[in-house]
């Protein structure tokens, strides 16, 4: 069906599949579901629009069913309804709930504001940044860059030295103490090989994540933004290029976000930075502290030497 | 209201977020703020239980400023209808209506009636009473249509009456009553008038927030005055939509597993004398006026499916082998009869009563009363753990050594390991294929029922008793296919659709069928879902290009008929043009002299909007309906506002408070709903009014997370996870007061049982003032049990047997408790 908020060129090809008696997958399956034919050579990533998630954590679970992920948090949390907590090694999706019931005098709303409100929920996921620390700072080659633009770890190569977790502005990837290997979202590399939309975007009921060719969804979005804006003007994009959390030679997010409140409220960096933004000014400083060091050496030697 | 539709029905919800991004404005009414008031555009909290008071304070907004749709409601619903002068109302009695007989604690119905006649009502049959039945001059007088006052000016028409009765439910008193600040009731009834009308209409959608109370039917009628008064039936984008709650429970019910139905909503023939025999079962179940004229076409259908070559005219076509019902047999009632010892066996498919049944306490020790319980499930549920993993199979309480029952656990398929059909909220039927086999001894529920049949069948073959005879006599002749021996779904859907008889040729459509035993037909409702031979409508996805109507008249078969959207008549004004060309939908073609439109017709195709039955001719059936009633199963045509007869307690809503309420009832000196059926027992008790010993309202509901009793998603890591424990929410208010901090342990009481559970402070709940009074409100989901990864105490050990009057629907959604900090010494689970 075409979607008003979003439609998509396929009723053609649809017809083609529209018994009910499937002998085989559909080539290119994606095309039906996501309106994106997956070809190698083009970014693929997830415009996640927070103003449609009703939090109900459907891309979690598909995300877990398809990646046979363990559920290891079996505990209430007592924060809202965020059981899981973060993303982890064994979460590829986790969905935040922020509740800001009460408005700034203190009494509980009534009045809401245009689409999602109040109780905020946003489906956060690696963000398969177009410069990505994780990927610069793995000394194996473990973790690289795909066909489709992504960003995947592979286990057989990775020799858990972990440089790759600090290195992650978002705090994405994780070590996983069974396995000593670092794991994280895969934007489902195995599914599009295979011509599937992520399991993720799949399962969304309220097209919140949507998946696509990365230059489409920016072009969506923005159209998205646009109308939003003119009654939710604290509705911004997180990720695109020049916006907030595309900084510090990111570049972009091919996971990026449309967000109703700051991004601290959502657990997300203002500024994130690529580690090795930071290397000549550490290299500097670690010099600097070098000669210094040097410097003093020497003094104390050459006071030594007087002395003697 | 009433539904948390953005959880509870996600992928519906969608489209609610379609329709916002077009500009549709989102109202929520709950005691809670919940994920769905997260996307609505106004959300509006009220007290739980005090819906009524509410929703009338709606319809006397719209009376009073005059803000109905005129010439929707004067033509097609019964405002002008002038009723009997004895008729006293609410207003008058304080609370209770004329017709009241104390003695059986329920109405005469004769007062509510149609001045000068008795009309009769359609939707009398849906509730077999287990009273005497109506007097037999209340169904039967059909000489011309009810006197009315167009005018209005008469005091007993029904907008009279209506206003009367409503006059004191006003914005102020909304407040008083519901908690619910003026400001945003007001702004809710803006919202619903000003998108109203010929260029718009608005929706409602309710769930079991409106079912679950002993005022459930009456709620749901406040709806459907509404609605009626605005113009918001029959019409697209309108209407009233129950969210049913499970993949196919509509389905359950068309065909269904209610007790008091035959297939298709035919009354289940009772033990009274108006039902002895076929003739008076089909005299006292066909109305004269209205569609329900065809009747006995259904009903010799039904039999001819049931009995098939046995049938016949001389033995009344089989209607003896029916078993009769003789009063309450719902689930309430009959939890009561395992604790009394009158059952003796169970068999429980897709249900976990410890977990979704009330006043949990007492049927855990009622159930070793049993011989026998026979449960199909995907997983030992509670009620197959319940006698030695139960509160009380810990405490000693039940030994399991001295449990007798003889218990069966049969593993049962999952939807993807069947063929079969949902049949979804919106009456969509939608065949599915088998993907894989379920596993081992796993099978399907067809698989199960059909086996089952065809051994007793075997075993009574040789029987000479006249008792044996139903089963002896059921026909019984499904083709089987593979090593498994599954009965074939397609010949049973076949069967539901309707054949000739003999020749098996597949109906078309409800039109078809015959009252002489020449057509079989399982469920009239669905008669065209497999219209021939190897055409299986409901497998059909042929979706509407974008370029409209959008009707998707080729996507499965929605009952009757395919009819998209029923009383589709209503959406062309009395002379049968659309109201307006944005809502254009159905619409007379007095070139073509018949209905034109984007869906299939309720009228007649050439019935014309100037068509008026000629009284002195004695039309019958769709004949005595005239060219502007749109509501054919209704005897009148009219919508009813005012109902004369077919709900038990009362013509009108009327706000009376739950059973068990922090507060008085201010509206009334008559508290809770008079007709309530009760059970007072001393495992049963129920709490005073504003009793001090239970001072918060408390209200149970389900999660996203979890499905109901949540065997499928308790037992499935991946979804545990997710809610992985049970806990009360509670507003941070009463946690100061109570000294309670977040994810503490609590302990939850009432007169049937205590639970402990975690504590979820969080300001989603708030505090109500209510008529000056401060009333604390607590919320507790009730899928939890001690199975599976998630777990946690069961909810409904709180809650008490009390129900609907017409339905017998438990107050699982309001009701009081205590709320403490601690825990219960070598109680927990967890």
């Amino acid at each position: 069906m075409t979607s008003p908020l979003y439609p998509l060129p396929v009723p053609f090809r649809a017809r083609e599949h529209s018994d009910s008696v499937m002998q085989r997958p559909i080539p290119d399956e994606s095309e039906l579901t996501a309106g994106v034919r997956i070809v190698p050579g083009r970014a693929y990533g997830f415009f996640t629009d927070t103003s449609l998630c009703i939090g109900c954590k459907a891309c979690e679970v598909a995300c877990k069913e398809w990646n046979t992920l363990p559920a290891d948090k079996v505990r209430l949390s007592g924060t809202s309804y965020d059981n899981t907590r973060h993303l982890s090694a064994t979460t590829w999706r986790h969905v935040r709930f922020i509740e800001k019931i009460r408005n700034s005098g203190g009494a509980r709303v009534t009045a809401m504001e245009p689409f999602q409100s109040n109780w905020l929920m946003m489906s956060d996921v690696c963000k398969h940044c177009k410069r990505a620390g994780c990927l610069e700072a793995c000394p194996t080659g473990a973790l690289f860059r795909t066909e489709f633009g992504t960003v995947v770890v592979q286990q057989d190569i990775c020799n858990g030295c972990a440089y790759c977790v600090p290195s992650c502005p978002f705090g994405v990837v994780e070590i996983n103490f069974n396995d000593g290997k670092a794991h994280k979202c895969t934007l489902c590399y195995d599914r599009l090989k295979g011509g599937f939309e992520p399991a993720c975007a799949k399962s969304c009921p309220t097209n919140s994540i949507q998946f696509g060719e990365v230059e489409d969804l920016l072009d969506r979005a923005c159209k998205r933004l646009e109308k939003l804006r003119r009654s939710r003007p604290s509705a911004y994009l997180y990720g695109a290029p020049g916006a907030p959390g595309a900084t510090g030679g990111i570049e972009q997010l091919y996971c990026f976000f449309l967000l109703l409140d700051r991004p601290e409220v959502y657990n997300l960096p203002l500024n994130p930075k690529l580690p090795s933004k930071r290397i000549k000014k550490s290299l500097n400083a670690g010099l600097i502290t070098a000669a210094g060091i040097g410097l003093a050496a020497a003094a104390v030697l050459a006071s030594v030497g007087q002395e003697e | 209201m009433g539904s948390n539709m953005a959880e509870n029905h996600p992928i519906a919800f969608r489209f609610v977020l379609e329709a916002k991004e077009r500009g549709a404005k989102i109202i929520h009414v709950d005691p809670r703020f919940t994920r769905t008031s997260a996307l609505a555009d106004i959300y509006a909290p009220i007290r739980c239980g005090s819906d009524i008071a509410f929703l009338g304070g709606i319809i006397n907004h719209i009376l009073e400023k005059d803000l109905w749709f005129r010439e929707y409601a004067l033509n097609y619903t019964n405002i002008a209808t002038i009723i009997n002068d004895k008729y006293q109302d609410a207003e008058e009695l304080d609370g209770i209506f004329s017709g009241w007989d104390a003695e059986t604690r329920s109405y005469k119905l004769e007062t509510w009636q149609y001045k000068g006649e008795a009309t009769p009502q359609e939707l009398e049959k849906f509730h077999v009473t287990t009273g005497s039945p109506y007097p037999e001059k209340l169904k039967r007088i059909a000489s011309g249509p009810p006197s009315t006052d167009l005018t209005l000016q008469h005091p007993n028409c029904v907008y009279n009456i209506l206003r009367r009765h409503y006059a004191r439910y006003t914005p102020e008193m909304v407040e008083r009553v519901t908690g619910c600040p003026k400001e945003t009731f007001l702004a809710v009834a803006d919202a619903l008038v000003q998108n109203s009308g010929r260029e718009k209409t608005g929706a409602w959608c309710y769930a079991v927030g409106w079912t679950h109370h002993t005022t459930g039917v009456q709620i749901i009628r406040c709806a459907g005055i509404i609605q009626a008064l605005l113009g918001n039936i029959g019409r697209p984008g309108a209407g009233i939509l129950a969210l049913r709650g499970h993949c196919s429970i509509q389905g359950s019910t068309d065909v269904p597993t209610l007790y008091n139905l035959l297939p298709g909503y035919l009354p289940h023939p009772s033990a009274n004398p108006d039902n002895a025999d076929l003739k008076s079962y089909i005299e006292s179940g066909t109305t004269q006026t209205g569609f329900l004229h065809n009747f006995p076409k259904f009903t010799t259908s039904l039999l001819r499916a049931w009995y098939g070559e046995n049938a016949n005219k001389g033995n009344e076509w089989g209607y003896q082998w029916i078993p009769k019902i003789l009063g309450d047999h719902s689930q309430l009632p009959m939890t009561l009869a395992i604790s009394n010892g009158t059952i003796r066996g169970l068999l429980l498919i897709g249900q976990n009563p410890v977990i979704g049944g009330h006043n949990s306490s007492m049927i855990r020790k009622a159930l070793p009363n049993l011989e026998w319980m026979v449960i199909r499930e995907f997983f030992e549920n509670e009620t197959a753990s319940y006698w030695y993993k139960s509160p009380e199979a810990l405490s000693g309480e039940i030994k399991p050594e001295n449990v007798k029952t003889e218990m069966f656990l049969l593993p049962a398929a999952l939807p993807g390991e069947k063929d079969g059909t949902f049949t979804n909220t919106h009456r969509l039927v939608q065949w599915h294929d088998k993907v894989v086999d379920p596993p081992s001894d796993c099978r399907s529920d067809l698989w199960f029922f059909y086996h089952l049949g065809r051994k007793l069948k075997e075993l009574y073959a040789q029987s000479n008793d006249p008792r044996d005879d139903p089963i002896k006599n059921l026909s019984w002749d499904y083709p089987e296919i593979g090593p498994r021996r599954d009965p074939l779904a397609e010949a049973v859907l076949k069967e539901i659709n309707g054949y000739t008889w003999p020749e098996r040729k597949q109906l078309e459509n409800t039109k078809q069928l015959k009252d002489d035993g020449s057509t079989a037909c399982g469920v009239w409702i669905y008669t065209g879902v497999f219209p021939k031979q190897d055409h299986n409508q409901a497998r059909s996805r042929v979706a509407d290009g974008s370029d409209g109507p959008g009707t998707h008249l080729g996507w499965g078969f929605a009952w009757p008929d395919n009819r998209r959207i029923l009383y589709n008549r209503a959406s062309a004004d009395p002379d049968g043009k659309p109201w307006s060309e944005k809502k254009r939908y159905m619409w007379w073609d007095e070139s073509k002299k018949k209905w034109d439109g984007y869906d299939v017709s309720d009228f007649p195709p050439d019935k014309a909007p100037g068509y008026v039955p000629d009284w002195n001719d004695n039309p019958r059936g769709m004949d005595a309906i005239d060219g502007k009633s749109p509501f054919t199963m209704i005897s009148d045509g009219k919508s009813s506002l005012f109902v004369p007869s077919g709900i038990k307690d009362g013509p009108l809503p009327t706000h009376y408070e739950p059973v068990e309420s922090p507060v008085k009832n201010i509206l009334y000196g008559q508290q809770d709903n008079p007709a309530t059926k009760k059970w007072p027992r001393r495992d049963n008790r129920y709490h005073e009014p504003a009793d001090p010993k239970y001072p918060y309202a408390i209200t149970t509901y389900r999660l996203t997370e979890h499905h109901s009793g949540a065997i499928p998603t308790r037992m499935v890591p991946t979804t545990a996870e997710l809610q992985p424990e049970g806990f009360a929410e509670i507003p941070p208010e009463l946690a100061e007061e109570t000294g309670i901090a977040n994810l503490d342990w609590v302990i939850i009481s009432t007169a049937r049982g205590e639970v402990e559970t975690k504590a979820l402070v969080t300001d989603r709940l708030q505090p109500f003032t209510i008529d000056g009074k401060r009333v604390y409100q607590i919320g507790m989901p009730w899928h939890f049990g001690w199975q599976g990864y998630a777990t946690g105490d069961i909810a409904n050990t709180l809650s008490s047997v009390v129900g609907d009057p017409n339905t017998t629907i438990h107050e699982g959604k309001a009701f009081t408790c205590n709320l403490r900090k601690g825990r219960l010494n070598g109680r927990s689970h967890q």
